[in-house]
């Protein structure tokens, strides 16, 4: 349904090449420093890294209308995290248990909320909840978008149709992100699912676009002309981002071979980025980062943990 | 007491006022659209008169709480129906994993104004999967109240408190009280009424079969649809001489306050009663708070009474055998008292 537009294309590649590749080497090099500080003993509990999904994490969420538009994720939210909060420091104190985290170490990695953003360690329930989010939203008139991020292997959930039915039936301003890095933890993807998963939502009624979520360029243009059709129809639409996972599922439990591995690597959307970079401004970008993440974990260390979970 | 309504008019009215005085109220279920009105009735009128915030749902028990939930994070105050209590089990993952979890893992606590009614119980030969009281599976967990009116309660209102208060909700209604006239003041057929309030508003109701020149002989801690049974019996005992405090928390969970143990301290003889089945029931719960602070002052082992440990038959002589009956709590009483 969108064709891609040239003009468009060049027009933003120039103005927002350096802006998406800081954000994504940012996710990137925090994923890497948390596994770090878990291969060093100073992290505590599970760490689900998005290495490899940052083109789609950056593109979808920079096209967002972040004063109102609600964002779901799962157990694997740190890169839309970062992308719509930029709180480094927030997620690495969360993670490593701090009272300074964002949600003062009684969330951790799989549990963060901020602003307009909720994430849920369970597969399946938040799509409903974002089901739920986009109805209030409507009644309220606020013209906010909620979108939903989920896996492949959150397609084995009920739930998950239970809410594209109810988006459809109630005509609800939501996108469902489906990010499809081939494997449910370990399983590979023709041992979870029969049939066709990006037709799932045509079932329902739903306009879906299967796309590659390599180059966060077109990420961003894609889901930017996606997010005005929900709006101005106020309908529901799936984007199927096909994506790579180029770290394990949590730490160290990769199961997969060198070469599929090596293969996946090949689709780095970061990789695919830093090529259309000034090698000169590349390594300033990385070396503002590097100090940014030395500095986030340094507090973070320092910093105390709660005395009592009061959350509750 | 003429002129009182029913537990189930009364909870009508209460998401009837909920409706017309609070626009974020929304009402979400099965079947619940009129000229239907939902399966017992419950809301029967609100779709005609707020016909944009009345939602019938698809059967997707889940994903009508999952809707509710996301309502609720976003400002909204959900009303959710479950048709029958026992499909609440479809929706435990929203109820345990994401409604009770979203107002607590943040690090501050977060609003969420979130009531999911259903009726539980038997007594009107559904059978097996249509007759359950499985609030036991969902007290005791943590960032969610269980809140569950006898017919001596103000069900509507409490039902108002519960969105107020923000807290995720398991409102119980029983199937057998929906008929019944509330009895919410004063005095009749030699039974008192009394009530305190919870600091968060709920209220516990205490009713008593003796005026207040004697002291009670037995202290009767239970909840809900067992009001039903209860309120004849205690007239009975009245007769027989046998005084009797009848205890009922309107939030069963987290039970909080300190009635329980005083009303327990007083007559020193305990009976406790709810409908579910009762091996690892709520009765269990309160035994132990009981026994923790005031085992010195019993004179009596606890009795507790509750469903058998077994399937809830459809035919209307078995059903009546398993579930809780006149002679069962009153088997109870003269073993506390003997």
């Amino acid at each position: 349904m969108f064709v891609t537009d040239r003009q468009v294309y060049v027009e933003l590649e120039q103005s927002l090449t350096e802006q998406f590749f800081w954000q994504m080497a940012l996710i990137r090099r925090v994923e890497q420093s948390l596994l770090e500080l878990y291969a060093d003993g100073l992290l505590y509990g599970t760490v689900h890294t998005s290495m490899g999904q940052e083109g789609c994490d950056v593109g979808v969420i920079n096209a967002l209308d972040k004063s109102r538009d609600v964002i779901f994720s799962n157990h694997r939210a740190h890169g839309q995290f970062l992308a719509y909060t930029d709180d480094v420091e927030g997620l690495i104190a969360e993670v490593m248990g701090k009272k300074t985290g964002v949600s003062r170490g009684i969330g951790g990695s799989q549990h963060l909320h901020k602003f307009n953003m909720y994430t849920n360690g369970i597969q399946g329930g938040i799509v409903s909840n974002a089901v739920g989010a986009a109805l209030g939203e409507k009644l309220k008139k606020t013209g906010a978008v909620t979108v939903v991020f989920l896996g492949d292997g959150t397609m084995g959930q009920g739930a998950v149709y239970e809410s594209f039915n109810m988006a459809s039936l109630w005509s609800l301003p939501i996108l469902f992100v489906l990010e499809d890095n081939g494997m449910a933890q370990s399983t590979p993807s023709h041992l979870e699912h029969a049939g066709n998963l990006t037709t799932r939502g045509a079932s329902f009624g739903i306009d879906t676009q299967v796309m590659d979520a390599e180059d966060v360029l077109s990420v961003y243009s894609t889901t930017t002309r996606v997010l005005d059709w929900i709006r101005s129809r106020q309908r529901p639409y799936l984007l199927y981002a096909r994506t790579v996972r180029l770290g394990p599922h949590s730490k160290g439990d990769d199961t997969r071979s060198v070469e599929e591995i090596e293969a996946q690597k090949r689709k780095d959307p970061l990789a695919h980025l830093a090529n259309k970079l000034d090698i000169n401004r590349r390594s300033d970008i990385e070396g503002t980062i590097e100090r940014r993440i030395l500095a986030a974990i340094k507090a973070a260390i320092e910093a105390d943990s709660l005395e009592t979970a009061e959350g509750g | 007491m003429p002129g009182q309504l029913t537990y189930l008019e009364d909870i009508r009215k209460g998401m009837w006022e909920l409706l017309e005085d609070d626009p974020f109220a929304v009402v979400l279920g099965e079947d619940i659209l009129d000229p239907y009105g939902g399966a017992f009735k419950a809301t029967r009128g609100l779709s005609t008169h707020f016909s944009d915030r009345v939602y019938t749902t698809p059967i997707a028990e889940a994903s009508i709480v999952g809707v509710s939930v996301g309502l609720a994070l976003r400002g909204m105050h959900p009303v959710a129906e479950i048709m029958f209590g026992d499909f609440v089990t479809l929706a435990a993952d929203q109820i345990v994993n994401h409604a009770a979890k979203y107002s607590t893992m943040y690090g501050q606590p977060l609003f969420l104004p979130l009531v999911i009614r259903t009726p539980m119980g038997g007594g009107r030969g559904y059978g097996p999967t249509h007759s359950q009281s499985l609030e036991k599976l969902f007290v005791g967990v943590p960032g969610l109240q269980v809140v569950a009116p006898s017919h001596f309660h103000p069900a509507g209102k409490m039902l108002q408190q519960a969105i107020q208060n923000g807290k995720p909700t398991l409102f119980i209604e029983n199937k057998l009280l929906y008929s019944q006239a509330l009895k919410t003041e004063g005095e009749w057929n030699g039974l008192y009424r009394e009530s305190s309030l919870e600091p968060d508003g709920f209220p516990w109701v205490f009713v008593k079969n003796y005026p207040s020149s004697k002291k009670p002989d037995v202290c009767m801690i239970a909840y809900g649809g067992v009001s039903r049974i209860i309120e004849p019996l205690l007239i009975q005992l009245a007769n027989d001489e046998i005084w009797v405090n009848v205890c009922l928390p309107g939030r069963i969970s987290p039970l909080v306050g300190n009635q329980i143990v005083e009303c327990a301290n007083e007559s020193r003889r305990v009976v406790i009663v709810e409908e579910g089945s009762w091996d690892f029931g709520w009765g269990a719960e309160v035994a132990a708070r009981i026994y923790t602070a005031c085992y010195k002052n019993l004179a009596a082992p606890i009795q507790r009474v509750g469903a058998d440990l077994s399937v809830i038959p459809a035919a209307r002589k078995l059903e009546d055998k398993v579930l809780v009956s006149s002679e069962k709590i009153l088997h109870a009483v003269f073993e506390v008292i003997k």
